[in-house]
């Protein structure tokens, strides 16, 4: 890896005569900084998690101890289980709709811009105020579910009480946060095709869903990409919703990853099972982004216009 | 806003005709183009449930926090309040919020600055350089997209120990940078490769060096990347939660979102009060909303604004 930048480049390219090129050093603070903090850290990560430390003293070597113990955990395997289901489930929740609302706010409407201003709202809140509204909201004592619940033939106090319930209720909350921005991205998508298409296809005799099928749907395909992959890294590294507003309970039901790696460092001070289950997270979410640089085909220009 | 080729024609919600409207070319002569022939009732329908969905626990949010404490226990959340007080506000306040809110766009300020001054050079690098170094680079830095923060917290808490920053704002700043590198690099290599050719041969005919081209050209010409990257970076230091849970302690190092953590693990019955704190929390980026909004949009988006 050269870190110098050559002075000329005798090399003949396609672009023209050559011209000063800066060289890496230009990228070298940066990548410095981003190996000391995020790097080095998993490298550091994988070593602890064959250590035995409380956070405090120094680390011990152990062996696969805490590996086996996690292979054997029946709350880690939930706790996958659960991120995964939590993954699925959000994408499952959040794409039909931010798909649907996004190419309907690309659309004519008169009424757009209120509708729009008030489904921003989500956007302009943290995840941790987001929580901390719902937990008010559901609250079983003094919610306003507890009063309008019955109506809806919800009753508040067994949503947060039940495992079922209090996995649905973060399945539903992260929807709540995450759609507006999802709707965002589509509505941007759906804004690129071009209106030809459309008028061609209405020439032709297309009813409405046949044209959402075959055009609507086909030219958002990078749209889908993009969305999916921030939903899906999302959903793998949630945490400040499930910490406040269920605490992974009741019991372990809603302790996903991100939450027991939490659980067993910060609060019970096993540093090196945490960092096992830090790993294993780390695992995860290699194997899904390495799917999605693929798939998205970061880095390398993407046409929106194919066939125009 | 110099308008790339490869940016969202504006994904901004947009009041009144926005640039979907503008974009269109010559409209045919007869009747009203629709853009989409969707007079989709359905579509309507289901935006008004979504409307509701928001906009019910919105109002309920509000009305909550103009209420008196005691009283909300009684009338309930959703009934406006008879006598709405601000007394809510006040209270998070003199509890100590705006010390939360200073502590906070501190952080902000520095992961900007940090981010900013890291990334843009690492871009320009990525676009121009014919080093493989560089596309070795890139792609170190793309599989940093893969690192979740939550991974590494606790090397990152050992580090940070060793450093001695333990419970400072720093402790903060350098880690929630270090995370924001990869989708800035990512949003400003998509917005440096606009830049043609051409533009670089002249620089370099007119005898200006590598450092010369880079604030002459370079900068300028990618201006709405930067600023995209600039409210990317401002977010994520916003937003955060988890690095200042782990890496501060102190109540004079608290950042917004762990004051209003610790705020609903005290008020367990002043929920008009934690709500009023919550709202507040989100003042300054709906200040922000107001004035920049396509940035802010494009800046939420991070990858997914390309």
């Amino acid at each position: 890896m050269s870190v110098s930048a050559p002075l000329r480049t005798p090399r003949r390219r396609p672009g023209g005569p050559s011209v000063g090129r800066p060289g890496a050093v230009w990228a070298l603070p940066a990548a410095l900084f981003f190996l000391f903090f995020a790097v080095i850290p998993m490298g550091l990560v994988a070593y602890l998690s064959f250590t035995s430390w409380n956070g405090l003293g120094t680390p011990q070597f152990v062996g696969a101890q805490n590996w086996q113990r996690l292979a054997g955990d029946p709350v880690m395997h939930q706790g996958v289980l659960l991120s995964l289901g939590l993954t699925v489930g959000s994408w499952a929740v959040q794409t039909p709709i931010s798909m649907l609302l996004g190419v309907w706010a690309a659309g004519p409407q008169r009424n757009r811009a209120v509708l729009a201003a008030v489904f921003f709202v989500p956007l302009l809140l943290s995840s941790a105020a987001i929580a901390i509204i719902w937990k008010a909201l559901l609250d079983p004592n003094f919610g306003p579910l507890a009063r309008i619940g019955p109506w809806l033939g919800l009753d508040s106090v067994s949503l947060l009480g039940s495992p079922s319930g209090a996995f649905a209720v973060i399945v539903f909350v992260s929807a709540w946060q995450f759609i507006p921005l999802h709707m965002l991205l589509y509505q941007g998508g759906a804004r690129q095709i071009p209106a030809s298409l459309y008028q061609a296809a209405e020439i032709d005799g297309a009813s409405v869903p046949r044209r959402f099928l075959h055009i609507t749907l086909p030219q958002l395909r990078n749209t889908i990409t993009t969305s999916s992959v921030l939903m899906v890294v999302g959903s793998l590294t949630y945490f400040e919703t499930v910490l406040i507003l269920t605490g992974g309970g009741p019991g372990t039901s809603t302790s996903i990853v991100p939450y027991l790696m939490y659980r067993f460092g910060f609060m019970g001070y096993e540093m090196g099972y945490a960092s096992a289950i830090a790993f294993t997270l780390v695992i995860v979410a290699t194997a899904v982004s390495l799917v999605m640089v693929r798939l998205t085909g970061f880095g390398s220009m993407r046409s929106t216009r194919e066939g125009m | 806003m110099a308008p790339t080729r490869s940016a969202p024609a504006a994904a901004a919600p947009d009041p009144g005709p926005g640039p979907g409207t503008a974009r269109r070319r010559a409209p045919e002569p007869r009747r009203r183009t629709r853009r989409r022939t969707r007079a989709n009732p359905l579509a309507g329908f289901g935006a008004f449930i979504w409307l509701l969905v928001v906009g019910v626990p919105v109002y309920a949010l509000l009305v909550a926090t103009l209420q008196r404490s005691d009283r909300y226990l009684e009338s309930g959340p959703l009934t406006p309040p008879g006598d709405p007080t601000l007394e809510n506000y006040t209270k998070a306040i003199e509890n100590g919020f705006l010390v939360f809110v200073g502590n906070t766009l501190l952080v902000t300020a520095g992961v900007v600055a940090l981010v900013v001054v890291l990334a843009v050079p690492v871009g320009y690098a990525v676009v121009r350089a014919r080093t493989r170094g560089t596309d070795a680079l890139f792609r170190f830095f793309l599989l940093g997209l893969a690192i979740p923060a939550q991974a590494v917290i606790i090397p990152v808490y050992l580090i940070i120990r060793e450093l001695g920053l333990y419970d400072t704002l720093p402790a903060i700043v350098l880690p929630t940078a270090a995370f924001a590198l990869p989708v800035c690099v990512l949003i400003l290599t998509g917005s440096m490769r606009d830049i043609s050719d051409d533009l670089y041969e002249a620089m370099a005919l007119d005898g200006a060096g590598q450092v010369r081209t880079f604030f002459r050209l370079v900068v300028p010409l990618s201006r709405s990347g930067i600023s995209t990257v600039a409210v990317y970076a401002a977010l994520q230091a916003w937003n955060n939660f988890l690095f200042p849970l782990i890496l501060t302690q102190s109540r004079e190092q608290r950042v917004i979102t762990l004051g209003l953590f610790d705020f609903q693990g005290q008020y367990r019955v002043d929920i008009p009060g934690l709500l009023a704190a919550v709202v507040l929390s989100a003042v300054p980026i709906f200040v922000m909303y107001l004035i920049a909004r396509r940035s802010l949009v494009n800046g939420l988006m991070g990858v997914g604004g390309k």
